[in-house]
């Protein structure tokens, strides 16, 4: 049994007395030491699946309406408040876009770790310190003695971001969930800040699930990928077959609209029109609009998830030769 | 051939005090710290840079938004960093910006017909009411936005059509020289290949001279002619493209061309 099994997740946000399905029939799974990468655009749920893992929609205007979310053996979906306060911070943990508003300003950041070491682990302050100071170490933190007693706001954004790394990583979790981790950051600390991740998961055999809208990310970091449109999963596949045998138009389109350092192309192959708003009733394939491919059949009939090799499977019609 | 540059800036210097007062010794943030450059008629010139180099500053002082603090910028031969507010004006229908974040920077009370007429009217580029429908409507089509649209207002639009429509209010001026500073930025994927292609379409049609401000290597290497790499407020390299991806000189756009992760099993 895979460390997280999420089948046939559905995410709906309320909204004027409706509910507005956003993240529909996703189903992935991650083993310890792996990393998965979700890409897709904004809106696509990609970070509601996150945060549906994490417990994190609770009390807010989306809920999860169905499927289930199975951890280390464990039904999530399920769980009460006070189990769940046992395992997030403990065994699972999340890191976000933003290091600034994640971390709280008013306190040094030793103390933010060692609140999180002293609510799981039965520690001393001065054992907790200690710990802190040797996490601040492993995400590359230079002078961690000194740097514990800073405050937030006297870091850069990389070093904030590894603080949030070392706070995540402070009880050895055994998932890891990283919402765009390196997107506000440069791209010279974001090479920093992925080496690192990486070289940690190596010590540490931390599961990753990586979220990122940008597929050149995904391709240096993840062993597997799922590629969401629309709340659904279009494409998913290891790395290596996805960039090799890329078979959903709408993956295509996307590596095709980035514009590359490498060589030189006179215009993009732009998807055209937009993502449809999540009160649009769209039948059938929720590409087809944009899709180049589509059909009278596209319009009607949404396509279930086929194989075109072993483990990649595709929402597409048209995957793997004739319709 | 060897026209006048559009634009030459000679040795601008942009710095914010940030410490200091009456009787402290004042201390400054040396934003742009000595750069110059030429951008020649019909030329996109890049500024590519990670955040805190300088770029944007440099795209504030040019169009007036921050005060120089010394250095020239001749547009056409003519210094424009001394010239007060009155004088700068007329200039302003020549040189316009396109800003990043397409949902602060159209106004939410106007309508998309509103907001496009009111720099044809400042600048006295519209004779009537229905001329300036007229050349609403046109502009509307040149960026892809059918015109019929054009009395709904901007929360009714999505983020590639704001910046659309952005890109319309600079357009409908006919300017010499666009400054956009991350106009790409802040749109998906998918949307921001479309704005791309519409903005070199649109740069290729009118000739007009372009200062493209981004942090963004892929982008830049889509867009520019020329490339200018700024560092901690100043120029560490500039070239043409070709030079500056195939062949960088300087180690900081060296250390910033491989930090960028790549897809290296294409598809075909």
């Amino acid at each position: 049994m895979a460390l997280l099994d999420v089948t046939d997740l559905e995410i709906a946000v309320a909204a004027g007395g409706k509910l507005l399905p956003v993240v529909r029939g996703v189903s992935f799974a991650i083993e310890e030491n792996e990393t998965l990468g979700i890409v897709g655009e904004s809106g696509c749920g990609k970070s509601l699946t996150s945060l549906a893992i994490m417990g994190l929609l609770e009390g807010s205007q989306v809920r999860i309406t169905g499927g289930s979310i199975q951890f280390d053996g464990r039904e999530l979906t399920t769980l009460s408040a006070e189990d769940r306060r046992a395992i997030m911070g403990d065994q699972m943990a999340m890191i976000f876009q933003e290091p600034m508003t994640s971390l709280n300003p008013v306190y040094r950041i030793g103390d933010q770790i060692v609140e999180t070491l002293r609510q799981h682990r039965d520690m001393t302050k001065g054992q907790a310190r200690d710990r802190a100071i040797e996490l601040l170490d492993l995400v590359r933190i230079p002078e961690p003695t000194r740097r514990v007693d800073s405050f937030p706001h006297q870091m850069s954004g990389g070093q904030r971001q590894r603080v949030m790394i070392a706070m995540a990583l402070a009880c050895d979790p055994k998932l890891l969930i990283a919402d765009e981790p390196t997107t506000a950051l440069d791209v010279t600390v974001q090479k920093e800040v992925l080496d690192l991740m990486a070289d940690l998961q190596t010590r540490t055999g931390t599961a990753i699930v990586l979220i990122s809208h940008d597929l050149g990310v995904i391709a240096e970091t993840c062993d597997k990928v799922a590629v969401m449109y629309r709340g659904k999963i279009a494409e998913a596949a290891t790395t290596r077959e996805l960039f090799s045998n890329m078979s959903h138009p709408y993956t295509r389109g996307l590596l095709n609209s980035i514009p590359v350092v490498d060589h030189d192309v006179e215009w993009l192959e732009a998807i055209p029109g937009r993502v449809p708003t999540i009160d649009e009733v769209l039948p059938g394939c929720a590409f087809h609009p944009r899709c180049p491919l589509a059909e009278d059949r596209c319009n009607a009939e949404d396509p279930a998830p086929r194989d075109v090799a072993n483990g990649h499977a595709v929402r597409c019609h048209f995957a793997g030769g004739a319709a | 051939m060897t026209k006048t540059p559009i634009l030459q800036v000679k040795d601008l210097h942009t710095h914010f005090q940030t410490g200091g007062g009456l009787f402290a010794e004042k201390t400054w943030l040396k934003a742009v710290n000595g750069i110059s450059f030429d951008i020649h008629e019909g030329e996109v010139l890049s500024l590519v840079g990670e955040s805190g180099c300088g770029k944007s500053t440099v795209g504030r002082t040019l169009t007036h938004l921050e005060p120089s603090t010394s250095g020239k910028a001749l547009f056409n031969g003519t210094d424009i960093l001394p010239m007060t507010g009155a004088e700068f004006r007329p200039l302003r229908r020549d040189i316009q910006m396109i800003f990043q974040d397409p949902f602060a920077s159209l106004n939410p009370r106007l309508t998309i017909e509103q907001t496009l007429a009111e720099p044809l009217f400042i600048h006295g580029l519209a004779a009537s009411k229905t001329d300036a429908r007229a050349q609403i409507a046109e502009t509307m089509e040149l960026v892809g936005m059918d015109p019929k649209v054009m009395a709904r207002y901007p929360h009714e639009f999505s983020g590639g059509q704001r910046q659309r429509i952005g890109i319309a209010r600079v357009m409908i001026l006919k300017p010499k020289l666009v400054i956009a500073d991350e106009a790409v930025s802040a749109l998906d994927v998918s949307i921001q290949a479309q704005v791309l292609n519409l903005i070199k379409k649109l740069q290729r049609d009118s000739g007009v001279s372009m200062l493209f401000i981004s942090h963004d290597l892929g982008v830049v290497r889509h867009i520019s002619d020329r490339v200018a790499v700024m560092f901690q407020g100043q120029i560490v390299e500039t070239g043409d493209k070709q030079q500056i991806f195939e062949a960088p000189a300087h180690e900081y756009t060296k250390k910033l061309l491989s930090s960028i992760p790549r897809i290296t099993e294409r598809v075909a």
